[in-house]
């Protein structure tokens, strides 16, 4: 059995790969491509304690399952508004998509 | 030897490699495909975690639907002037604050006391047991989730169309 330490430190990796992604691209695709990873991050510590914890139960096995359905619904929303944002602005530089920021 | 380990290890080594791939490559259309990778590896760590049915759905829902969505996006979005994107001011605070997190995250992930595990033997959950639970115990939150569901594509669709009519 793979210890759960390693499983944790794995993810911790992939979770702050996704952070620095989000926090130095520019090209807004790109920002929610590190947010699938850090997703990715979370949906394997729930696996791993639900291997380890309450293996009979598989609670964490079903908490994935509904983030993974959340994931599939916040890519297509932010690839929508994306494209908007696209269509009137012929750019997706997330440092130029300021006219919101005061 | 420990081969679950070792698998573990080589599957998370090129999960890891190719999610640093996908957050440092200069062309999109790379990281893109560097991300269809982690997110491959991932599902196969799900195999090794004994979740065979989500190593299923993170093959076909990530792997499938996600990457391509997302590669649609590439197109439809394509960027004049080439395909060399550079990172933005505050790149160097990003990998401090990357690192930082790592760092912590890492300590607390081996100064807490885990519990043992329940049983050493791996419990593999069938793919019928996870669905009876999911319209037994879950089928509230089951019913919610695919309203959500349903309200963001129908959103998406009412976003992303053009605005003429």
């Amino acid at each position: 059995m793979i210890p759960l330490q390693h499983i944790l430190a794995l993810s911790a990796g992939l979770f702050a790969i996704g952070v620095y992604g989000v926090l130095s691209r520019r090209n807004a695709i790109l920002i929610l491509m590190s947010i699938e990873l850090m997703l990715n991050a979370v949906n394997i510590n729930l696996i791993a304690f639900a291997m380890y914890l309450a293996p009979d139960r598989f609670v964490g096995q079903i908490f994935a399952i509904f983030i993974i359905s959340i994931a599939a619904a916040e890519v297509g929303l932010a690839l929508a508004i994306i494209l908007r944002v696209y269509r009137t602005r012929a750019t997706i530089d997330v440092d130029n998509i300021d006219l919101m920021k005061w | 030897m420990n081969v679950p380990l070792v698998l573990f290890w080589v599957f998370g080594a090129a999960s890891l490699t190719a999610g640093l791939l996908v957050v440092t490559s200069k062309n999109i259309a790379h990281a893109a495909f560097y991300l269809l990778f982690a997110l491959v590896g991932v599902a196969v760590l799900f195999l090794l975690m004994a979740a065979d049915f989500l190593a299923l759905v993170q093959f076909l829902i990530y792997g499938g639907a996600i990457v391509v969505l997302l590669l649609f996006a590439l197109m439809l979005t394509r960027i004049r002037e080439g395909p060399v994107i550079v990172g933005n001011s505050q790149k160097p605070l990003a990998i401090v604050a990357g690192l930082a997190l790592l760092a912590l995250l890492l300590s607390v992930v081996f100064v807490t006391p885990w519990p043992k595990p329940a049983t050493e033997a791996i419990q593999r959950i069938e793919v019928p047991v996870i669905g009876e639970s999911l319209f037994t115990d879950w089928l509230f939150p089951f019913e919610i989730v695919s309203l959500v569901l349903l309200v963001a594509l129908i959103g998406a669709i009412v976003i992303a169309r053009s605005g003429d009519d």
